[in-house]
C-alpha cells in the first residue's frame, strides 16, 4: 500500500512534483504514466526517502519510507539500473544487499535464478553487462527481502521483448500474491499491458487516474472545434470533464446531445462530435507529450481549477 | 475518463505489520562496509599495494638500512610516510565509491538512516588503519631479525609503546582527513587529489609562507596539520605540539566533516 498525499518538489524556478495525490492497492500493479521529464523518477525519489518533498506526504506500507526499520525486506526498490558500482560483480552487488539485510546467502541465488541470470553472468563485473542484464539485477536485488511492496523507475527498460514478457508476468504474479506494485513508465502501451490502475503525470501534475478500465473505455464523448481552448473552456463551465486529445479535439463525459449543447450556447461551431473512440487514454498521453497541445492543457486544466 | 482528479486523502487504515521490524545492527553496516573497502578492482588494488609497499620498505631495510644494530624502531617509523599517504585513500574512496558510481542510490534504499552508514563506514576505514598498522608493525618485527642475522648485529628492539601509539596516531589522524575530504567532496578522483594536496602540497606551501611571513613561521603549526604530524615521528613530542595537533585537527577533520555530513544527510541521493 502506497499513499501519496499532496507530494510537491520545487527546484528553484522548476516545480518538478506539483500537488500529487494518489494510492497504490495491494494486490494491484499501478501503472505511473508520463512523458519525460513528467516528475515521475521524482516522485519516486521523494516516496523512497532519496529526497525531501516540498510540502505534502508519501507514505508506504502506512509509514514514511525514512521510518521503515529494515526497508529492504518490505519495499523493494529499483530506481535506476545504471546506477551500480561497475567493478563489483552482480553476485557481490546482491551479497551486499543480502548481508545489509541479514538475509540467508542462499536467497542470493534464488534470486538470480528469479531473474534468469546464470552462474557465469553473476560473476562478470556490473561495468560489463548489458542495459537489461543490469535491469535484471537490479529487480533482483529488489525483490531480495521478499517485500511486499515494489517501487520500480521504468524496469521494462532495455529489455528485450522477451524480457518485458518476463517482467510483465513477474509483476502479476507479485500482485497476484498480494503485493503491490507502482512501476512507472513513459510508454502507454507497456503500462496498458500489465497494470491495474493508472496515475498520469504530466509537468508534474496528476492529469488523469482510475482504474485501467475506466481510462480505457469511459472514452465519453470526442468534440472538435476551431478552438479547442475555447471548446474546452464551454465544457467544463457546463460542469463536464475537459481533456485534449492529440489533434485539437477535445474528450468529455458529457453525452453526445450534452457536449452540443454545451458548445452551441457557447456559440462555438462543432467541426465533430462523436462517442469517444475508446482511446481518450493515449489521446490524454499524446497531448501530453506534444508540445503545441501543451497549453491548450494548461488552459484546459486552469478553467477545470 | 477522470481528468485533473486527484483522490481523496486514502483513510488511515491500521498501518500493516512489516517483516523488516528491526534495523540492522551497526555492527553488520561495518561488515558491509569492510567488504566494500576490497570488493573492487580499485579497492583490492589499493590494500594490495598498501601491503606490497610494506614489505617492500622493510625488505629493503633489511638488505640496506642496518648499520651496528637492526633497528625495529626505524623500522616502525620509516613506514609511517607511506602508510599516511596510502591509508587515507581507502577512506577517500569508501565514502567517495557510493557517489562516483551512483550505488548511494541503492544503499540508502536500503538504509534510509544515512547517518549510520557514514558511522559503519568511519568504523570500517578505522578497522582497516588498525590492520594495517598492526601489519607493518609485525612486518617491521620480522624484518629487524631477518636483517639482524644477515648483517650479523644485534637487534635493538628500540620501539617505544608512546613511539608506537603516536605512529598509530599519525596513522588515524591522516585517515580522518582522508574521510572528511571525502564526505566533503563525494566524488572519488577530486577527493583523493584534495588528500595528496593535503599530505604533499600543503607542507610545501606552508613552508614558503613561513619563508616570508614571520607571523606563520611562529603561528602556522597551529593550522598546518601535516607538518604538525611530522612532530610526533620524533622521540619526544611536546605539549605545544599536542595542542597544535588539537587545533589544526578541528580544522583539517572537523571542518571538512562538519560542512560535508551536513550535505551528506541533506542532499537528494540521485
Ligand atoms: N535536482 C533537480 N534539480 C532541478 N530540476 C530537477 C531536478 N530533478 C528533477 N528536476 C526536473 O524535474 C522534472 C521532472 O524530472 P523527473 O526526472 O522526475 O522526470 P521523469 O518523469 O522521471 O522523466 P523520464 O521519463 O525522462 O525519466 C524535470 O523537468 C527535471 O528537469
Ligand atoms: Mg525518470
Amino acid at each position: 500500500m502506497i499513499t501519496i498525499d499532496a507530494l510537491t518538489k520545487r527546484y528553484r524556478e522548476v516545480t518538478a512534483v506539483d500537488d500529487v495525490s494518489f494510492t497504490a492497492l495491494p494486490g494491484r500493479v499501478t501503472g505511473f504514466l508520463g512523458p519525460n521529464g513528467a516528475g515521475k523518477s521524482t516522485t519516486l525519489r521523494l516516496l523512497t526517502g532519496l529526497g525531501e518533498p516540498t510540502s505534502g506526504t508519501a507514505r508506504v506500507l502506512g509509514r514514511r519510507y525514512a521510518d521503515l526499520p529494515n526497508p529492504g525486506l518490505d519495499v523493494g526498490v529499483l530506481l535506476d539500473a545504471s546506477a551500480q558500482h561497475g567493478g563489483r560483480t552482480g553476485l557481490e552487488t546482491l551479497t551486499l544487499a543480502q548481508r545489509t539485510l541479514g538475509l540467508p546467502a542462499r536467497r542470493v541465488d534464488a534470486v538470480l535464478d528469479l531473474v534468469s541470470l546464470t552462474a557465469a553472468e553473476a560473476h562478470r563485473r556490473v561495468r560489463d553487462y548489458s542495459l537489461g542484464m543490469r535491469q535484471r539485477l537490479g529487480v533482483a536485488t529488489a525483490l531480495l527481502g521478499e517485500p511486499q511492496v515494489l517501487v520500480l523507475d521504468e524496469p521494462a527498460n532495455g529489455l528485450d521483448p522477451a524480457g518485458i514478457r518476463w517482467m510483465r508476468d513477474l509483476l502479476r504474479a507479485f500482485a497476484d500474491d498480494g503485493g503491490t506494485v507502482l512501476l512507472s513508465s513513459h510508454l502507454l502501451t507497456e503500462i496498458q499491458m500489465v497494470a491495474d490502475d493508472i496515475v498520469v503525470i504530466g509537468h508534474g501534475r496528476v492529469v488523469a487516474q482510475g482504474t485501467k478500465d475506466e481510462l480505457l473505455a469511459g472514452a465519453g464523448t470526442l468534440v472538435r472545434a476551431a478552438d479547442p481552448a475555447a471548446l474546452a473552456a464551454a465544457l467544463t463551465g457546463a460542469g463536464f470533464t475537459a481533456a485534449p486529445a492529440a489533434d485539437g479535439a477535445v474528450t468529455t463525459d458529457a453525452g453526445l446531445a450534452a457536449a452540443g449543447a454545451a458548445a452551441f450556447a457557447a456559440g462555438i461551431a462543432v467541426t465533430e462530435l462523436r462517442a469517444g473512440d475508446g482511446a481518450s487514454l493515449e489521446e490524454t498521453f499524446l497531448a501530453l507529450t506534444t508540445d503545441t497541445q501543451r497549453d491548450t492543457l494548461d488552459r484546459a486544466s486552469g478553467a477545470a481549477a | 475518463m477522470t481528468a485533473v482528479d486527484t483522490a481523496p486523502p486514502a483513510h488511515d487504515a491500521v498501518a500493516p505489520t512489516l517483516r523488516g521490524a528491526t534495523a540492522p545492527p551497526l555492527a553488520r553496516l561495518v561488515d558491509v562496509e569492510l567488504r566494500k573497502v576490497r570488493d573492487t578492482r580499485a579497492g583490492a588494488w589499493l590494500l594490495a599495494t598498501i601491503a606490497f609497499v610494506v614489505v617492500a620498505m622493510i625488505a629493503a631495510g633489511t638488505a640496506w638500512g642496518v648499520n651496528a644494530t637492526a633497528s625495529f624502531g626505524s623500522f616502525v617509523s620509516v613506514q609511517v610516510m607511506p602508510m599516511q599517504l596510502l591509508l587515507p585513500m581507502v577512506a577517500v574512496l569508501a565514502v567517495t565509491g557510493e557517489w562516483s558510481q551512483r550505488g548511494a542510490l541503492t544503499t540508502f534504499a536500503l538504509v534510509p538512516r544515512r547517518g549510520r552508514v557514514v558511522a559503519a563506514k568511519a568504523l570500517a576505514v578505522l578497522l582497516v588503519t588498525l590492520a594495517a598498522t598492526a601489519l607493518s608493525v609485525a612486518v617491521a618485527a620480522v624484518g629487524v631479525l631477518v636483517g639482524g642475522a644477515l648483517h650479523d648485529v644485534p637487534v635493538a628492539w628500540d620501539l617505544t609503546a608512546d613511539q608506537a601509539a603516536r605512529a598509530l596516531l599519525i596513522h588515524v589522524v591522516s585517515v580522518a582527513v582522508g574521510f572528511g575530504l571525502g564526505v566533503l567532496i563525494r566524488s572519488s578522483a577530486p577527493g583523493l587529489v584534495a588528500y595528496l594536496g593535503f599530505v604533499l602540497v600543503a607542507p610545501m606551501l606552508s613552508a614558503i609562507a613561513a619563508s616570508y611571513v614571520a607571523w606563520w613561521a611562529s603561528h602556522g603549526l597551529w593550522l598546518d596539520l601535516p607538518t604538525t604530524l611530522q612532530a610526533f615521528s620524533a622521540p619526544q613530542v611536546t605539549g605545544e605540539s599536542w595542542a597544535q595537533l588539537g587545533t589544526s585537527t578541528l580544522l583539517w577533520v572537523g571542518v571538512p566533516l562538519a560542512v560535508g555530513l551536513r550535505g551528506l544527510l541533506r542532499t537528494e541521493i540521485r
